[in-house]
Formats: C-alpha cells, sequence, structure tokens
C-alpha cells in the first residue's frame, strides 16, 4: 500500500533568528524525551520533526537562547 | 541522523539498570555507593537528564512516612485498606519504613521539602486516615539533583538505547539484556550479573479523549516495554486486571491534583457546584463515584476552586502551572479559564497500567525481586502499590543495594548466542520491508479497540471481541509494520509492546470472574464482590509462550486490619443532607 503525507501542525516553534544550532548547539534534541527534535539540514536551525509531543517543555526550559516555544497540540487545545 | 546502519557491539557489567527515569538513577547511586569497584550500566531510551514521568520534577510527595506524623505502622494499614486488602504487606511496610531516610537523602542533594516556620516538614492530610502529603517547592530540580549525583558516582551511562529483551542465562537466571539505539538502529548486546528494570508504567495503552496518540497521563516515552520485556522473561506480573484510571483535566490530561489543592479546600464538584465525594483522594471506588457522576445528568464533573479567597486560588495555580506539568499554565490561557474565576472542566483519563495508582505490575517482593532469579524490578512498572515518585527512590535504592550484592556473588550466566540474532531478526523485520503499514497506525488501532472494547465496564462478550481483533493487528504487525528509519524503528518497537500490555489486560480481566477496586475491575456481567473465591492476587505469565493466570494468596498481613475499618475507602459518595 503506497504511504500518504498527511500535513499536521506541530506544537513546537522554533525561533530560527535566535536558535545556535548551526553553531553546533543541539540541548533541545539531546533533551527531548520523545526524541521528536532534529537539527534542519537546509537551515542549520531546530525543529520538530515527528508530531510526537507531551508538550513537557524540557527543549523550552534548557533552550541557552530561550528559542524554543512549546505550544499545546492542536487537538488538545 | 536516523539512517539505519547495521551495528553490533557487547559490553558487560555486573549491574545493569534499564530506565534511567526516578527509581533507575537511585538503583545505579546506591549500588556504586555500596560497591564502589562494581561496573553499573543505566540504560535509558532518550536522554537521563531529562526522561522519565518527572522529566520537569515533582510538586510534592503524596505518600511520605514521616516521623511526628505518620508511622510505617499506620501507612501499611491506610494502603492495605486502599487497595481492598490485596496487598503484600512485607514491601508497603519495608517502603514505610526506609522512605524518611530517602528524604533527607534528597534533601542532602539540593531537593527541599517544605518546612513550616519551626523548620519541620510541613506535612498535610489529604488521605482518609493518615497525614503523608509533603510539598515540595523546588520540585522542578529533581531531575539536575539526580545528574549530578550519577555523575559524581561514576554511573555509566547509556543514552539513547531502548531495550528490547532480557537476555535469560542458561541456568534460568536474568544474563543482560538487547538494545537498539533508537536514531541508527545499532544493537547492544549488555551481559550482567543481575539486571534491575526501573522502565515506568503502561502509558500508552488507552487512547486520549483528544484522539492525540501522545496527549497522555503518563510520559508516553513509558509505553510498557518493562511489562513486556519481563513477560517474555517469564516473569509473572500481578493485579494486570486492576486498571490505571486517573480524573485528570479534560483534554489537556494533566493531573486535577486533589493532593495539592485539597489541603488548601478545593475540591471536585458537579456542575451544579455540589460536592459529591467525601475524600478526593483518589481510589477505586473515587473513581466510580466519578464516572457515575460523568454519566449522571449532574455531569460533566469539575475541579472547584473559585470559591476560595484569590490569593489561595492563585497560589495553587501557581503550583500547578509551573512544576510536574508546566504548559497547563498555557492550556488555561488558551481556553480562558482562571482557577480563581471557573471550575475547571475534569474527565477520567485512558487506561493504563501503573502500580502507583492501581497495583498493576511485575511482581516483586520487599527486595525488589521479581519470580526470575537476577531480575529486579522498581518504580511504577513494580507491584507495589501506592508507589510514586518516593517510592521509586525508595524502592530503587532497596533494588540497587540487593542486586549489587547478589551480583557480587555470582558469575555470568551463559547465553544463547541465538537469542541475540533472533531478536535482532525480530527488531529489524519492520525495516526490511518497503511497503507496509506504518507503526503509527497500529498503534492508533490497538489503542482505540482499547478504548471500544477493554475501558471499564468490562463485558465479557466485548473482552472475547477484542481479544480477536488484536489478534488480527498482531498478525498484521508481524507481517506488515514498516519503519523507514531507526525512530520509526523505536516506535514500532513500542507498538509491540502496547499490543502485548492490551493483550495481558483483556487476559487478567476476564481471569477474575468478579467486580472489585471500584472502576479499576468493573465487570458489568460480575457485578458483585466474591470476597470467598478472589481474595487473593492474580499473577500472569506465560507458559512455552502461552499467557496464563494463577491465584495467589494474600502473605499474611503484618498489620492486622480491624473489621471496622477494612471498608473505610468505600464511602466515597456524599449521602444527602436534609
Amino acid at each position: 500500500m503506497p504511504i500518504a503525507n498527511t500535513p499536521t501542525t506541530v506544537p513546537v516553534v522554533v525561533d530560527e533568528d535566535k536558535c545556535i544550532a548551526d553553531k553546533g548547539c543541539t540541548v533541545c534534541v539531546d533533551v527531548c524525551p520523545l526524541d521528536v527534535l532534529r537539527i534542519s539540514d537546509l537551515t542549520g536551525k531546530a525543529y520538530m520533526k515527528y508530531d510526537e509531543c507531551w508538550y513537557c517543555m524540557p527543549c523550552e526550559a534548557d533552550c541557552p537562547t530561550n528559542a524554543v516555544t512549546v505550544n499545546i497540540p492542536y487537538l488538545l487545545r | 541522523m536516523d539512517d539505519l546502519r547495521a551495528g553490533l557491539n557487547e559490553v558487560d557489567c555486573d549491574l545493569l539498570v534499564i530506565g534511567g527515569g526516578t527509581a533507575g538513577p537511585m538503583a545505579a547511586y546506591r549500588a556504586r555507593k555500596k560497591n564502589p569497584n562494581a561496573k553499573v550500566i543505566l540504560l535509558e531510551k532518550a536522554n537521563v537528564k531529562r526522561s522519565g514521568a518527572i522529566s520537569m520534577g515533582m510538586d510534592g510527595l503524596n505518600n511520605a512516612v514521616i516521623p511526628g506524623h505518620s508511622t510505617p505502622e499506620q501507612y501499611t494499614k491506610e494502603i492495605t485498606i486502599a487497595n481492598d486488602g490485596i496487598v503484600d504487606q512485607a514491601a508497603v511496610y519495608k517502603y514505610a519504613q526506609n522512605c524518611y531516610g530517602i528524604i533527607e537523602e534528597l534533601d542532602q542533594f539540593g531537593i527541599r521539602f517544605q518546612k513550616d516556620e519551626n523548620g519541620e516538614y510541613d506535612v498535610k492530610k489529604v488521605h482518609h486516615m493518615g497525614t503523608y502529603v509533603l510539598p515540595m517547592p523546588n520540585g522542578d530540580t529533581v531531575k539536575k539533583a539526580l545528574y549530578r549525583q550519577l555523575r559524581r558516582a561514576r554511573v555509566l551511562i547509556s543514552n539513547r538505547y531502548m531495550a528490547t529483551r532480557l537476555l535469560t542465562g542458561k541456568s534460568g537466571r536474568a544474563a543482560g539484556a538487547i538494545a537498539v539505539n533508537t536514531r541508527t538502529g545499532e544493537f547492544l548486546v549488555i551481559k550482567a550479573k543481575a539486571v534491575i528494570m526501573c522502565m515506568g508504567a503502561a502509558g500508552r495503552l488507552g487512547l486520549p479523549t483528544s484522539g492525540y496518540l501522545y496527549g497522555t497521563y503518563e510520559n508516553p516515552t513509558n509505553s510498557g516495554e518493562g511489562y513486556s520485556m519481563a513477560y517474555h522473561a517469564g516473569a509473572k506480573l500481578a493485579n494486570l486486571e486492576c486498571f490505571q484510571i486517573n480524573p485528570l483535566i479534560k483534554d489537556y490530561n494533566g493531573p486535577a491534583c486533589a493532593y495539592v489543592a485539597g489541603p488548601f479546600g478545593g475540591y471536585t464538584a458537579n456542575s451544579k457546584n455540589e460536592r459529591f465525594i467525601e475524600c478526593d483522594y483518589w481510589s477505586g471506588q473515587m473513581m466510580q463515584e466519578f464516572y457515575n457522576e460523568l454519566q449522571s445528568g449532574k455531569g460533566p464533573v469539575f475541579l472547584k476552586l473559585n470559591h476560595l479567597h484569590k490569593d489561595t486560588a492563585d497560589h495553587i495555580e501557581h503550583i500547578l502551572h509551573t512544576v510536574e506539568r508546566p504548559s497547563r499554565g498555557r492550556f488555561h490561557e488558551q481556553r480562558g479559564t482562571k482557577y480563581s474565576e471557573q471550575m475547571i472542566e475534569m474527565h477520567i483519563s485512558e487506561i493504563g497500567f501503573c502500580s502507583g495508582h492501581s497495583a498493576s505490575g511485575v511482581y516483586v517482593d520487599e527486595f525488589a525481586r521479581t519470580t526470575v532469579p537476577g531480575l529486579y524490578a522498581a518504580g511504577d512498572m513494580a507491584s507495589v502499590p501506592h508507589n510514586y515518585m518516593l517510592g521509586a527512590f525508595t524502592n530503587g535504592a532497596i533494588a540497587g543495594e540487593h542486586a549489587i550484592e547478589f551480583a557480587d556473588d555470582v558469575d555470568f550466566d551463559d547465553f544463547d548466542d541465538a537469542a541475540t540474532s533472533l531478536e535482532q531478526e525480530r527488531v529489524l523485520a519492520p525495516t526490511r520491508r518497503d511497503d507496509g503499514i506504518p507503526p503509527n497506525q497500529i498503534e492508533y488501532k490497538i489503542r482505540r479497540l482499547v478504548n471500544d472494547y477493554l475501558q471499564p465496564p468490562k463485558v465479557t462478550a466485548k473482552y472475547e471481541l477484542c481479544q480477536a481483533r488484536l489478534a488480527e493487528v498482531r498478525h498484521d504487525m508481524e507481517t506488515q509494520m514498516m519503519a523507514r528509519d531507526a525512530h520509526e524503528l523505536m516506535r514500532s518497537m513500542e507498538v509491540a509492546s502496547i499490543l502485548d500490555c492490551a493483550d495481558m489486560a483483556a487476559f487478567a480481566s476476564l481471569y477474575r470472574t468478579e467486580s472489585r477496586w471500584g472502576l479499576y475491575h468493573w465487570r458489568s456481567d460480575y457485578p458483585g464482590s466474591n470476597d470467598v473465591d478472589w481474595k487473593c492476587h492474580v499473577l500472569l505469565s506465560q507458559e512455552n509462550g502461552v499467557m496464563t493466570c494463577e491465584k495467589k494468596d494474600v502473605a499474611p498481613y503484618i498489620i492486622p486490619i480491624g473489621e471496622d475499618e477494612k471498608d473505610a475507602y468505600y464511602k466515597q459518595r456524599i449521602t444527602a443532607q436534609a
């Protein structure tokens, strides 16, 4: 069976102006219990790759530049 | 990252601790303290810095037995009554005797507990009988404080490795585990003289009402691997027919926290602003009344704080929005709800296994030993009831010390090398397919079936239908599940655990042909309780790959329970007042 890509709005938002992942920072990717954040090959910045979020907030709390915001997933809002 | 790579490494150690949340770090730390020469490996699916149920901290202890406020005897009695008498008291009593020492140790780690003006612990009464609730004003620092101690004790930490099966030695002992890297798919075989499992609750069993797979009460990383791995290793599991179901904030699915709000005068109310349960401390009977109220014309049910002084309501709001589940403030902000102004809608959670709430766990004795030699379990997945965070720390410490002593006395138990290659094939099977069903769809289907058929009220015919449907899904999982990268591989292994847990929940529930523990095991076709046949534990295990259940007598009480006390948790509903 073919696989489709269903769009989904993700709760974790990264401010690319503040994010320093392109300088080697991986804090948010490291601390995420669900392991859903990645560094983009395209922009060098962190982003939420998998919509599997517990909105628990270590990524936001531990970000050294306050670049990460955790929103409540749309289905729960 | 996430690209699959072939690879296999082997390491050995004296003690392997699986799970770096709450119990695991304490077990590893205490083992190293007891034997500084021992090689102790702590394996973690995520990252020990922020893993487990308390990744952001905890707002209080709800089972602290502190001299001057309560006694181990009193606590053991209360927990026995709360669990309808079906409790092996030795493990509860041991916890109660040891937990004060753990509080003092945590205090030395820098985790502060609330004290009154005289410098005494400021313990609050929330339970029916005793006083055990202790707030933690800087509870957000728990994980950081633990991590410092792990580094100091030089515990070897392996992050992002997910254990998939235990290895059993030729003499029947636990001999280690096989794990897969969640970002590369490479394998790690860890040979160990003893193994402690601290792998959390089975929190991704039912589907939250929001429909969001990860909007669970438990941290969704806790997807029941501990239960599944213990089962496959031949360990016995207790009370799996007793489901965790909690009163939670509707949609957000966060704890309503009677034990935070209760001491300040907050309570659960129906839509007529009326209180309908005597005590908001959870129990199966309390959940039954909660369910009844939801189903009645007086639902829905609310957390009521708006009768309190604004400062008090704001203070409670501040605690609930800062620690444990801090995104909750954002949820309420978006909804426009203020605790001081409106009542907050509540609902009941999806079902799960968690010993703290429902005593459902891998069966352990007072030394945290499972029924498999050399295999220990602690925290939410071990069967000691009402454990929570302090229980995870306390029993983790007990497990760590006992297991390292055990490891000192034995040599490695050789295992069959074929077991590791078979396991690699099982794990990698979803990556060998280039067409099939992604793990998230299989997971959704399992959990939707759990909601449709397994959540109480439990009906035999629905359960049998569910077993048949789950068998079909298992066939799909084994023949069609497809993982395209290492991340999806991790999810596909979690799905296998979730399905095992669903099967175990159904099987154990059908075995106990009576109703007990209120909503947790309410069988509509066996509505009454039957003490003659069922005042016992049910242990589930496998024999030659076939699931089986047996009865186990409750161990003779250490602390006797009086006839006039044993029903205290059954008187939940407020009687009509003239």
